[in-house]
């Protein structure tokens, strides 16, 4: 078996674990569009108001809903054996993370992208703004989801790591929540995105070719 | 080269050379803080613009410096601990944390209190009051992902990879929050900046960052001779010292 093959089975097996159990699956998704619907309710449903806010709270709920679902990332793997043969096996654990890390996003992060102009309509976020809000969605939420793997590696062994988990991730993901809403907020004004988007992309790349690495490090800490 | 370095990675050697080291940087850091305090507060003069709350510079300068200073070093420990296995950094590590932290809020408080006659409020979501406060952040991660493990060992390399994950991080936050506020519109904060500043408010300022370097250092080493101890207090030479014999306590 050639490393792209381990790898598309890796996802695969998370996916078909995942769309066996959709009471997990849909909770974060839930959680998302309940936490965006309490700021109307809480503040006053005024236009102007809501769509300054906008930017701010969807990403944040989209950060906070991308927390919630962190927790079992690894979680079942450790406490059924199965992680500790993928640190025996021959292919590298890195590999095999990152495929959790994506099959996570493709559960978790991607319905948040798809979901998320639904709810800047809500917002009254003008077309420009709601596109900004999925393109910016769309390359912040993988970064999340590759920090957010280093975190619940680390915390794998730990009993009720969920506080512990925001505490130790929150800090890190802050440059991807702030590049994020900041450059929906621009396009929802009419300016220029560029900037914040390359600087989200740049984030996702540095993401992408290091954390697997420190996730695996993690796994193996947590392990032994 | 090498030799020495073996010799200091033991725990009783270190025990035994901090213990030597420790009062000699206590002392010498205290005296030099209080020669730059009264350089500080009673010889330099006020400053035209700010006056007398300017003072303030001589105890916020030096915890800022520090408490960036120390998660460095709290990183580097944890490389080397996480490289070649040396429990000995990783103790010095975990003792560095607490002090950083501490060093980190008083560098928020004074930051605050200078904000109050100087821009009129206590807090500002200034870049580097921001990114000092998700530097306190880091250090609580840290030292609760520690304190989280009940395995000294597992904490070690887990708080070790987090830190050398954070410094990583750390100048990515820190950049991304000045970028961040130059994002935004509307009134830019007028800085505290001088463009210069003289000789005989200069001086107390650097002898401050040095004394106060050293006040860390000694405590660094007694935080991490007592570390030391609590880790190795099965081991020979901890019983000798303290005199007890195995099976005695």
């Amino acid at each position: 078996m050639n490393l792209a093959r381990f790898f598309a089975a890796i996802v695969r097996r998370e996916l078909q674990i995942a769309f066996k159990r959709w009471g997990d699956l849909v909770s974060p998704l839930m959680f998302f569009v309940m936490v965006a619907s309490l700021f109307p309710l809480a503040l006053s449903p005024q236009h102007e108001m809501l769509r300054n806010l906008g930017p701010a709270v969807l990403w944040i709920a989209a950060l906070l809903a991308t927390l919630l679902s962190l927790n079992a990332l690894f979680r079942a793997d450790i406490e059924d054996g199965s992680m500790e043969q993928l640190v025996l096996s021959p292919y590298p654990l890195a590999l095999a993370l990152f495929g959790k890390t994506v099959a996570h996003w493709l559960l978790n992060g991607l319905p948040l992208v798809v979901l998320a102009p639904a709810l800047a309509v809500t917002y009254y976020l003008p077309g420009e703004g709601v596109r900004a809000l999925s393109l910016t969605l769309l390359i912040g939420t993988p970064t999340l989801s590759l920090l957010g793997a280093v975190g619940a590696a680390l915390t794998a062994g730990v009993r009720q790591s969920g506080g512990l988990l925001a505490l130790l991730v929150l800090p890190l993901m802050l440059p991807v929540l702030m590049f994020g809403a900041r450059a929906t907020d621009l396009a929802a004004s009419g300016e220029q995105i560029s900037g914040p988007v390359y600087l989200l992309s740049a984030l996702f790349l540095l993401a992408l070719s290091l954390l697997p690495l420190a996730s695996a490090a993690a796994i193996r800490i947590s392990l032994d | 080269m090498w030799n020495w370095f073996h010799k200091l990675a033991s725990p009783p050697h270190f025990y035994r050379l901090a213990g030597i080291f420790s009062p000699w940087l206590l002392w010498s850091s205290l005296i030099l803080i209080a020669i730059g305090t009264y350089g500080g507060l009673v010889l330099a003069p006020a400053d035209y613009q700010q006056g007398e709350g300017f003072r303030i510079i001589y105890v916020h300068v030096p915890s800022s410096y520090l408490s960036t200073m120390i998660y460095a070093l709290m990183a580097i420990t944890s490389g080397i601990g996480l490289i070649w296995r040396i429990k000995l950094a990783h103790a010095v590590a975990a003792s560095a944390a607490p002090i950083g932290a501490s060093f980190t809020v008083v560098s928020l408080l004074t930051g605050m209190l200078w904000g109050k006659p100087m821009w009129g409020t206590y807090w500002e979501w200034d870049p580097r009051l921001t990114s000092e406060l998700i530097l306190l952040f880091i250090y609580f991660g840290y030292m609760s992902l520690r304190a989280s493990f009940e395995d000294i060992g597992k904490a070690d390399r887990a708080g070790g990879l987090l830190a050398v994950v954070g410094v990583v991080n750390l100048p990515i936050i820190h950049y991304s929050v000045i970028w961040w506020s130059s994002l935004h519109q509307g009134p830019s904060i007028k800085k505290l900046d001088a463009p210069s500043i003289s000789g005989d408010m200069l001086w107390p300022l650097l002898l401050l960052i040095a004394a106060s370097t050293l006040f860390f250092g000694a405590i660094l080493l007694y935080r991490a001779r007592a570390e030391v101890l609590d880790r190795e207090h099965n081991s020979r030479w901890v019983q000798d010292l303290l005199g007890e014999r195995p099976g005695a306590g």
